[in-house]
């Protein structure tokens, strides 16, 4: 018997990829519109009022994190004043705009925990809507485990790594 | 179950793959005592394509688990066929099969590997065969020997000619590799400084699907291989992931939000035409995978409260049947290729184990000593599984043979490995 590796072919293909890899393996996959829509015009008068709050003062509107337990996305009543105070600013200031990002800890499935990240940041997202926040100034994503705030493997690591942040736009 | 696995660590430590080409070291233990002793002889001329072919047959049988290698070191000259064996030695060394060949430059510039191997206690060729490739091939022609040693000894097929897809992790640089399934001719699909995961073959080994976070938000593409070309499948509003491909290779199942939280949806593999909703629940559907006849899709669901395994008709009115029951977390199932067992992740006690279940009688075995285990993915002929988990803080993959007998842990010499996926024969 006698056989040839027609397969092989792929391999070698490859190999010469490797060495001189063409554009498209290289260049991001890009995109032709702005992800980010540009201000409206309206809003851009000379005096702006500031479309984020200051990070570290004010209470509970200086935070930006919520923090969750392992596997569950609900809301922890000690975080509930944050959001309600996000809430607050984004309902006085219109044109601000946040992007809910969810995290998860490095434990469990990257594609389980990408939908439980999602889930943490719209749990977020629905209290805010909840309190007349429009659908238009909020924007949510997951990063399940992959972006990790603390890079260790420990209670302590994991439990700051559950967590949704409220990422204001411009800031 | 785990603590009823031999612990004697009688037979061997085995450190393959040392050649500064091989990017993963594989270190082999094999619990229980007896592996099959064979005598992989050099090949006449084994050094027709300025690599000998012979060891490299002898170091995928040793990495199976399943075969001790007896010393051939001594052989001189290295007989072509069987006339120019000397029975006398192997009996001595207590060498149940007998493996000669030889290679040859044919016209063309190919090489040609002709290997016989024998039976020692009958002195008889159980598998005459030539395979023929390029000489930069030298090392696929070595596994396609021994595929075809390991299935006429074992009746398995054998997995040494297919190959393995991983993410490596160095700061925050991740990569998309492939590599021949002993860690050798590691080629990058993809770089980039933004996460990658669910790496997913097509059925063809043509292709891979994954997902990327570079558009700062998880899509899917699709990939060829000998080109790099690649292409968006799923770029819709909210998060995109967990590509699956159908059998024909002609459609994914992907998870989708852009109609709220994730749920699994039909897309068409060249990214054509509108998503189809294959399941609606209340909670996360994801990790979908199809039933070899893509009939049934196996999937992790959190409906029910935590995260378990379902599986449901993809033409049926019926509600997805739940299979695991064992924890309050269940995630990442994998089919074995003839469809008897399946592999997933299931949490314990704080720690994480790839768990075998049989579909049959819905026993399942715990497979695996190590504690934070993901992604376990089948060999291509079902007998190891191969995942990812952790040692000392840094990711590395791991194999268990499913009888659980065999183990190995593959490392790399830096950062973080993960999200193996083994792809089919080639």
């Amino acid at each position: 018997m006698k056989k040839t590796i027609f397969a092989l072919a792929v391999t070698s293909v490859l190999a010469a990829c490797s060495s001189t890899p063409p554009e498209s393996t290289s260049a991001p996959v890009a995109e032709k519109t702005a992800a980010t829509p540009a201000p409206k015009a309206a809003e851009s008068t000379a005096v702006k009022p500031m479309l984020y709050p200051a990070k570290g003062v004010g209470g509970a509107l200086g935070e930006r994190s919520i923090y969750y337990a392992f596997d569950k996305y609900a809301i922890q009543d000690q975080y509930k004043p944050i959001v309600d105070a996000h809430g607050t600013f984004l309902l006085s200031h219109p044109a601000a705009k946040v992007t809910l990002q969810g995290n998860c800890d490095e434990r469990g499935s990257r594609e389980y925990n990408l939908g439980l990240g999602q889930r943490r940041a719209d749990s977020v997202r629905k209290v805010l809507a909840a309190k007349g926040v429009k659908d238009s100034q909020m924007e949510t994503v997951s990063f399940g485990k992959e972006k990790p705030l603390n890079p260790g493997h420990n209670e302590k690591a994991w439990a700051e790594n559950r967590r949704t942040d409220i990422v204001y736009q411009g800031e | 179950m785990k603590n009823s696995l031999l612990r004697c660590l009688a037979a061997l430590l085995f450190l393959a793959a040392l050649s500064s080409r091989a990017e993963i070291t594989l270190e082999i233990v094999t619990e229980g005592s007896h592996q099959i002793p064979i005598a992989v002889l050099p090949f006449a001329d084994d050094n027709t394509a300025g690599k000998a072919i012979s060891p490299i047959v002898a170091a995928d049988l040793v990495r199976s688990g399943l075969f001790s290698a007896v010393d051939t070191s001594d052989v001189n000259p290295a007989p072509a066929d069987i006339e120019g064996v000397h029975w006398d030695v192997w009996h001595d060394r207590h060498a149940d099969y007998v493996v000669v060949g030889n290679v040859v430059k044919l016209p063309n510039g190919h090489l040609e590997a002709r290997f016989r191997l024998l039976d020692a206690a009958n002195q008889m060729a159980r598998v005459n065969q030539a395979f023929e490739g390029t000489p930069e091939q030298y090392r696929m022609i070595a596994h396609h020997i021994a595929d075809a040693i390991f299935e006429s000894i074992t009746g398995d097929k054998g997995m040494f000619s297919s190959r393995i897809a991983y993410i490596t992790k160095n700061g925050s640089q991740r990569s998309l590799k492939v590599a021949d399934s002993d860690g050798f001719n590691e080629q990058t699909m993809l770089s980039a400084n933004e996460p990658i995961i669910s790496p997913r073959w097509s059925p063809d080994g043509k292709r891979m699907a994954y997902v990327s976070f570079e558009l700062n938000r998880p899509m899917v593409v699709v990939q060829t291989l000998a080109t790099g070309a690649r292409k968006i499948v799923a770029k819709y509003k909210g998060s995109n992931s967990a590509p699956a491909w159908s059998p024909d290779g002609s459609q994914l199942a992907v998870v989708l939000t852009k109609d709220g939280h994730s749920q699994i949806y039909l897309i068409n593999s060249d990214g054509s035409g509108p998503p189809r909703r294959l399941l609606t629940s209340g909670g996360i559907d994801t990790e979908p995978v199809f039933s070899a006849d893509g009939q049934t899709l196996y999937f992790t669901s959190d409906r029910d409260g935590g995260p378990q395994i379902y599986r449901v008709g993809v033409n049926s009115s019926d509600p997805p049947q739940r299979l695991t029951f064992g924890s309050t977390y269940a995630v990442s199932p994998r089919l074995s290729p003839d469809g008897k067992l399946l592999a997933y992740v299931q949490r314990d006690e704080g720690q994480f184990h790839v768990m075998l279940m049989d579909l049959a009688t819905g026993q399942t075995q715990a497979m695996t000593d190590t504690s934070l285990d993901e992604s376990p993915t089948f060999a291509p002929n079902g007998k190891y599984v191969l995942y990812s988990t952790e040692m000392q803080g840094r990711g590395i993959l791991a194999i268990v043979s499913t009888d659980g007998r065999i183990r190995q842990k593959l490392t790399t010499h830096t950062g973080d490995v993960y999200e193996p996926v083994w792809g089919p024969l080639q």
